[in-house]
């Protein structure tokens, strides 16, 4: 009593300040937890954070072109793009010298491929010129400019130096550009032209589909929740695996079978043409198309569904619509103003996962989703493992991440993200 | 009135029994009946039927067999939502998405009520539970004493002449539950509502009722008001159940003008009202209340009959002394005697004579 009556810190029994031994103490708790979690944070910082970190620096990153040819850069610079004329014969002399050193380690060809994304022919000049150069003497074999153009008239196009000049600084938002079927024009930003605008179209593809995944998911998932959650433990834990089986497959196999169930003369064809609904002309298609990929996802999707609605509604006693049934409302009135409110949290919680699972999903769209049921996601493989333009694929995966946290931001503002419960 | 049979019996169960997997009877044959404004009880230990009858009468299980009958009518083929009962719950079930007000106006709305009149209802039914400043909040933002009152006020808002409370105190301490139960009987009889109140605790049951069915495997054991239960149970399970009880096993020597002479097993002979024994020779148990044996010989009631006795311990708990004795050769044997100035403190180890009045002594099934 005597320590709260004095003024000045409360002192704790040994003399030191209450509020300074009370620290000490949450300190060791702190270093404890955070010494149980540090495996689990070096392995997420190291799997997940730096792999973000690196394919957001390559899409904007672009060093090859002003480390590859540095003394062209430096030439360049006071050349006016504008002009239609092709640059001074100072700039062919630094390019020489570049690309002898360039050729010798044999970096030219990087640097034409980089070029090359964004004025197809380029990499060609690049090789060509390479193969030429490491023959020079480039200290006496002026003048240059003549030479190039020798090579290859191409050197001459002031678009190809204009590419060059656009594209040396450290920096740029070419990939993003890109990703939304825009150009770097002579004068800012412009769109490409039509036929070659992919990505707008893929984007919203992407979402439209994950869109009707997840509504479907949801029709189809509420009810079955909704029974797990109200049948007796025993026969719910039995419905239950019967939920989880498709886990136990592989994805491969369960995607493959839509694809024999599906296809023109496949299971359900086979059987409307039977039933004569449908005439053997006239088979219909669904597969690889977007009903396929819609089928098959929501097939696949349909447990992180079922998951989070099941363990919302577990929560959710029976009393409750007894209470609402003894106060007078129908069953009707009971659910929806009383256990559907309630279901919402899973709900949520089930969309946010099925809908980020699906603006992602790689696989099932490959195999069943044809040219017009293919995701956002596909291409970002394509330019990863096949044209190699991993800085455009980083882009579009940026965007993706962007996308994914817009609608996370969204749907705390509409739903309230507390209001998720995964269990 | 639809039946003149029995103009008086408002809620009444006809033969009612139920079972949930077809093997067991979890109710058999309930027959029960009660007039309008009575406040009953349905009192048992845990696992008796008393929330089954209770579900029956709501609407939420159906009887396997018998009537069931509200003012008059059998309520067997009513779906719960058009029986107008109001209902307690023991968790309160209060809508955790909705605030206290829009519980409130829940029931009225759906009766489709405006909602001048419903803001009007709804707020005169919180004033009745002193809860008229907390019409905002959210059921989670309350404490356990002020949802119950919450649930007990939407219960009541849309003025059912019937309303089911199961175990509606159970969740709050000590203080608060003697508060509320004083509160809910005041309320009950201030309306003149008919209550069907479900618990396990007989001092609540006691206190609150105008009468209590005591429940043991799914019959009523006894039907009667509180003093009656208490002072003439009609069996050794409600003389157990109901307050604290001293017994005493033996077998009938013979009855004989309206008192049994009963033989205890240690060969001790003593008097007993004869309660349900009617012939010599059937086995007994005895019971007399702790508080109607007497062993200050100067106060022992005239022509008592007495007992040997030991002192095995003396409790002291304030307003009252417990003491335990040994007595036939068995040591739970207590009596209680109120702490007044001349009151006698018996000591461990002292020889006393108890003795007490034939009528007080019960002599039961065995
Ligand atoms: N929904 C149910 N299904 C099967 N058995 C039940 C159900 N509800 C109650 N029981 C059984 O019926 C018996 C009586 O239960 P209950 O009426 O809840 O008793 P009380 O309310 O007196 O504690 C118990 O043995 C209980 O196990
Ligand atoms: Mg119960």
């Amino acid at each position: 009593m005597s320590d709260t009556t004095q003024s000045g810190p409360v002192l704790a029994a040994d003399g030191t300040p209450l509020k300074r031994s009370l620290s000490r103490a949450l300190r060791r708790q702190k270093i404890r937890a955070l010494m149980l979690i540090a495996p689990l944070l070096l392995f997420v910082l190291v799997t997940f954070i730096l792999p973000i970190g690196d394919m957001l620096f390559r899409s904007v990153e672009n060093q090859i072109v002003s480390e590859t040819l540095p003394r062209t850069v430096v030439a360049l610079k006071s050349w006016d793009a504008t002009s239609g004329e092709t640059p001074d014969e100072a700039v062919y002399a630094a390019l020489a010298i570049d690309l002898k050193m360039a050729a010798e380690a044999k970096l030219h060809t990087r640097v034409g491929s980089r070029l090359n994304y964004e004025k197809p022919g380029i990499s060609s000049l690049f090789r060509k010129a390479g193969r030429q150069v490491k023959k020079w003497d480039v200290e006496n074999d002026g003048p240059y400019k003549a030479r190039f153009l020798d090579l290859h008239k191409g050197w001459g196009d002031p678009d190809v130096w204009s590419t060059i000049q656009t594209y040396s600084p450290k920096f740029t938002n070419g990939y993003f550009l890109n990703s939304a079927d825009m150009k770097k024009g002579a004068d800012g930003p412009e769109w490409r032209p039509e036929d070659e605008q992919i990505y707008w179209l893929l984007l919203k593809r992407t979402m439209f589909m994950s869109m009707a995944i997840t509504l479907s998911c949801i029709a189809l998932a509420y009810p079955v929740a909704w029974i797990l959650a109200n049948l007796p433990a025993r026969t719910s834990n039995m419905l239950m695996i019967l939920v989880l089986l498709p886990f136990w497959t592989s994805l491969l196999v369960r995607t493959s079978a839509w694809k024999v169930m599906l296809q023109q003369q496949g299971v359900i064809n086979d059987t409307l043409v039977w039933l004569g609904l449908v005439g053997d002309d006239a088979r219909l298609a669904m597969i690889n198309n977007q009903f396929g990929t819609i089928v098959t996802m929501t097939h696949i999707l349909l447990p992180f569904m079922i998951l989070p609605m099941y363990s919302v509604m577990k929560t959710i006693q029976p009393t409750y619509l007894r209470a609402a049934k003894s106060l007078g409302a129908t069953n009707w009135t009971a659910f929806w103003r009383v256990y559907f409110p309630q279901s919402v949290p899973g709900i949520g919680a089930g969309s946010i996962l099925v809908f980020i699972l699906s603006i992602g999903y790689y696989i099932t769209p490959e195999l069943v989703g044809g040219t017009k049921g293919v995701f956002i996601s596909n291409r970002i493989a394509y330019h990863i493992s096949t044209s190699l333009n991993w800085g455009l694929a980083a882009a579009l995966g940026a965007i993706l991440l962007a996308l994914v946290l817009i609608l996370y931001w969204a749907y705390d503002k509409i739903v309230g993200i507390d209001n998720v419960k995964l269990g | 009135m639809a039946d003149v049979s029995n103009l008086d019996a408002f809620v009444e169960f006809e033969r009612v029994q139920k079972s949930y997997d077809g093997e067991n009877l979890v109710v058999k044959d309930l027959n029960l009946s009660m007039p309008k404004g009575e406040f009953l009880t349905m009192l048992g230990p845990s696992g008796s039927g008393k929330t089954t009858c209770l579900m029956m009468l709501a609407g939420f299980e159906t009887a396997t067999h018998g009537d069931i009958r509200l003012g008059g009518t059998s309520i067997n083929n009513i779906p719960p939502h058009k029986r107008g009962i109001g209902m307690v719950f023991q968790n309160y079930a209060l809508f955790p998405h909705m605030t206290i007000a829009e519980n409130l106006s829940f029931p009225l709305e759906v009766r489709k009520m405006g909602k001048t009149d419903r803001e009007v209802k709804v707020m005169r039914a919180l004033d009745m539970v002193e809860m008229g400043a907390f019409g905002g909040r959210r059921p989670s933002q309350l404490s356990g004493g002020q949802q119950q009152r919450i649930a007990l006020a939407r219960a009541l808002v849309f003025e059912p002449e019937l309303v089911l409370m199961d175990e509606p105190l159970g969740a709050l301490d000590k203080q608060l539950r003697e508060k509320m139960q004083f509160e809910i009987t005041h309320l009950a009889h201030r309306l003149g509502i008919t209550v069907v109140y479900v618990t396990h605790d007989q001092t609540e049951a006691l206190t609150m009722s105008d009468r209590v069915a005591v429940f043991e495997d799914g019959r009523i054991q006894q039907l009667d008001p509180p003093d009656k239960l208490y002072e003439e149970p009609q069996n050794s399970f409600v003389a157990q159940f109901i307050g604290e009880n001293n017994t005493l096993e033996g077998v009938v020597k013979e009855i004989k003008g309206g008192t049994a002479l009963v033989q205890l097993d240690n060969g001790d002979l003593i008097d007993a009202k004869p309660v349900n024994v009617s012939k010599a020779g059937e086995r007994t148990r005895v019971s007399i209340r702790p508080e109607r044996v007497e062993f200050n010989k100067d106060r022992m009631p005239e022509g008592a009959h007495t007992l040997k006795a030991e002192v095995m311990e003396f409790i002291y708990m304030g307003d009252i002394f417990r003491t335990r004795l040994r007595v036939a050769g068995k040591d739970d044997f207590f009596v209680k005697t109120r702490n007044a100035p001349d009151q006698e403190r018996l000591v461990p180890g002292q020889e006393i004579e108890i003795g007490w009045l034939a009528d007080d002594c019960r002599a039961l099934d065995a």
